[in-house]
């Protein structure tokens, strides 16, 4: 009787049969495109043939100062836009969550920005920043400051992209932060008020370690599109002046469409590697930090 | 009632459907007795309204319809073209560039070779080597002959009592006295990077004076832009013009320059001629008082024109039917073909058919140009000679331009961008 019962609960389980569809679309699509542009680094192809060169896309990529840079700039566009993303989010969420009237209002219009296409974005700033007819140039004139060229001068441009970039993803990063901060228990706060401790404590002894999983989706995140960051680079300098603001993504382009599809697949394997390397640990040494109360 | 509405619906629905077919049938009849074909018309080298009005006057004449497509230039272009060629999804009759960038599109395999055509007999020898591949032509000139040089202000000219420079030293002379009396000396659109390149593309006469075989030693890999003096020249000559160049040449577009250069405000600007047609549609009074110059050398007996090959028709092999496309192109290459074409856009250069006569709407810069040519002062530059060009050119040159590299340097990036161009390009000795 009891030998029946167990074989019916071996019949019941789902056969892996049922995994197949999803494996081949995922081994078709994933896994052996990955291996192929893996061996595709490795040669100097057209559309038409190939032939196999070893390393030297790789050794290319990281001696050329043109390709280089996109390296460089990319680690800094990563870090840079993640790193203000995470204050200045957390900055806004913790004011929109203070007892203010037009908070609904507020929180609207700071995420509005991430609502629109980038490409609109980049359109927009570039004609904000031209440096003789753009507002920004003539607000600063009328002040009495000679403005740069914010995307000419090939020591700003990056920065101003970056600034860009933060003015449009720091929306999304407080919507992050509100949630964090929402689901804070307020019986915290009461208990620290009753212990007499003022907004700086409870600021940093209850709000920051328990955002802390929040924090790290943020980090994450916007450090990973920061990385893979292509659109807003493009639509406003095109890499430029130059090879000044070029990040990882604008080199692979350019090296496809110049045809050396060597070289761009060797980028791409790149960047994969890259995001692996810095993602994985990343989020692992984040998630040690979590604690819980 | 509702159970009865559904099939009724679906009747309904059929019927409409039915309709719909049998009309959609009847226009694709209609269609077949005439023939039409599919134009691509790549890049900004031709306006719109000139193929409109071809494409009328070869219905009138030959009753074969174009239906016109227009794509980008430039890299993205380029990319389209190549997408498009691999998908199979190419139009009747394209145009494209001729020189290196036709080599790269593999034109025996993707376009009628047209060598035995009778009205291929009439194409100009300079125009003929660059869209040819191995002996077979391709393709068919669309404009007249163009010339790299630099553009500049009559009028600024005679108010100053400049004379044209034979010298770059006189040329710098001339921007000295132009900035002194407050002209934009230069003009620089470095928000468009392809403009920044034609200080170094416009040297290519005076390099090839000075070493004949330049081009055949720098596509077998034995000299380089670093290494060879007259051809860093054209380099150093880009880092010297940066003090000359108005505030915002990092980011003014080309379109706006040729506002500013129509509008009288700048002395020079290092350009193709393909700008007068343009200035002539948009800024008909600036044209008069515009002229060029090639770009001078360091020896005044050195100096002369480097010319471009304009964009060519081609037939791809996707073309169903042949006859009409080689009637078009016919088409093309004859005298009613350069009227029409001067009704819309003024002629701005010699025209690359032997045996037609310039019509009458013919800038003065044509006799210009001619005269220099008449003299065999001219030569084809590089990128029509040699299958070889770095496509990072317009960065690197952006980069020398404004002061970010030496011109030595830029010389060495631009040799490495050439060799990775080469090895891709899969020609012997790199």
């Amino acid at each position: 009787m009891k030998r029946f019962a167990m074989k019916n609960i071996t019949k019941s389980t789902y056969s892996y049969n049922y995994l197949l569809p999803a494996l081949v679309i995922y081994v078709l699509f994933f896994i052996v495109p990955t291996i192929v542009s893996i061996f595709f680094s490795l040669t100097r192809w057209t559309l038409f043939d190939w032939e196999f060169i070893g390393f030297e896309n790789f050794i290319n990529f990281f001696q050329e100062s043109s390709l280089n840079i996109g390296l460089r700039n990319s680690l800094i566009y990563g870090a840079l836009t993640s790193g203000l993303k995470v204050v200045f989010g957390l900055l806004i969420a913790v004011f929109l969550c203070s007892e203010i009237k037009t908070k609904n209002y507020l929180r609207t219009l700071i995420f509005f920005p991430a609502l629109i296409s980038t490409i609109a974005v980049g359109a927009i700033f570039k004609a904000l920043m031209n440096p003789t007819r753009g507002p920004i140039n003539q607000i600063l004139e009328a002040i009495g400051i000679n403005g740069p060229s914010w995307l000419g001068n090939p020591h700003l441009a990056l920065f101003s992209v970056i600034f860009v970039d933060v003015w449009k993803g720091v929306g999304i990063a407080t919507v992050i932060y509100i949630a964090g901060l929402m689901s804070i228990p307020p019986h915290y706060y009461e208990a620290c008020a009753i212990d007499g401790g003022n907004s700086f404590h409870k600021f940093f002894y209850i709000t920051l370690p328990l955002v802390r999983p929040a924090m790290n989706a943020v980090i994450i995140l916007s450090f990973i599109s920061g990385l893979k960051s292509f659109d807003i680079i493009w639509a406003m300098t095109g890499g430029g002046p130059g090879f000044a603001s070029d990040v990882l993504a604008s080199v692979i382009y350019k090296q496809y469409i110049n045809g050396f599809y060597g070289l761009a697949t060797a980028g791409n394997v790149i960047l994969f590697i890259l995001i692996s390397i810095i993602a994985f640990p990343l989020y692992k040494f984040l998630s040690r930090g979590e604690v819980e109360y | 009632m509702k159970k009865i509405m559904i099939p009724v619906l679906v009747v309904a629905f059929m019927v409409s459907m039915l309709v719909i077919g049998t009309s959609c049938k009847q226009e694709a009849v209609a269609a077949e007795t005439n023939v039409t074909l599919s134009i691509m018309v790549h890049g900004v080298s031709i306006t719109k309204e000139w193929v409109e009005l071809f494409s009328k006057e070869i219905e009138e004449k030959l009753g074969i319809k174009s239906e016109i497509e227009l794509t980008p230039g430039g890299a993205e272009g380029e990319t389209i073209m190549k997408s498009r060629i691999v998908s199979g999804e190419m139009p009747d009759i394209t145009t494209y560039n001729v020189g290196a960038l036709l080599r790269a599109l593999n034109p025996e395999k993707n376009f009628v070779d047209i060598s035995n055509e009778p009205y291929a007999a009439n194409i100009s020898e300079d125009f003929k080597m660059a869209a040819s591949v191995n002996g077979k032509l391709f393709g068919i000139p669309l404009a007249p002959a163009l010339v790299g040089g630099w553009v500049y202000n009559k009028d600024i000219y005679k108010k100053l009592g400049l004379e044209i420079p034979k010298t770059w030293a006189q040329l710098i002379d001339n921007c000295n006295k132009a900035k002194e009396a407050g002209y934009t000396a230069i003009l620089g659109t470095f928000g468009d990077s392809w403009t920044a390149q034609l200080a170094v593309l416009a040297d290519y006469y005076n390099v090839n004076t000075i070493v004949p075989d330049f081009a055949d030693k720098y596509t077998a890999n034995k000299v380089h832009f670093s290494d060879t003096p007259s051809a860093l020249r054209g380099f150093e000559k880009l880092a010297e013009i940066k003090n000359f160049m108005n505030k915002d040449f990092a980011t003014l577009t080309f379109d706006e320059g040729v506002r500013l250069l129509s509008e009288g405000k700048v002395a020079h600007y290092p350009m193709l001629t393909f700008i007068f047609p343009t200035i002539s549609s948009t800024y008909p009074e600036a044209v008069a008082s515009l002229g060029v110059f090639p770009q001078p050398s360091d020896d005044a007996n050195v100096n002369g024109f480097t010319t471009w090959e304009p964009d060519g028709w081609f037939i791809t092999n996707s073309c169903k039917n042949l006859e009409a496309a080689k009637a078009w192109m016919n088409f093309m290459t004859s005298q009613e073909a350069y009227e029409a074409y001067a009704t819309v856009q003024q002629i701005s250069g010699p025209l690359l058919i032997k045996g037609l006569t310039l019509p009458s709407n013919t800038s003065p810069i044509v006799s210009e140009i001619q005269s220099y040519f008449d003299k065999g002062k001219s030569a084809p530059a590089l990128e029509f000679i040699s299958p070889i060009k770095g496509p990072n050119l317009p960065q690197i040159c952006v980069e020398v331009g404004s002061g970010m590299k030496t011109a030595l340097q830029g010389a060495q990036d631009y040799d490495k961008d050439v060799k990775k161009q080469a090895q891709q390009l899969g020609i012997e000795g790199w």
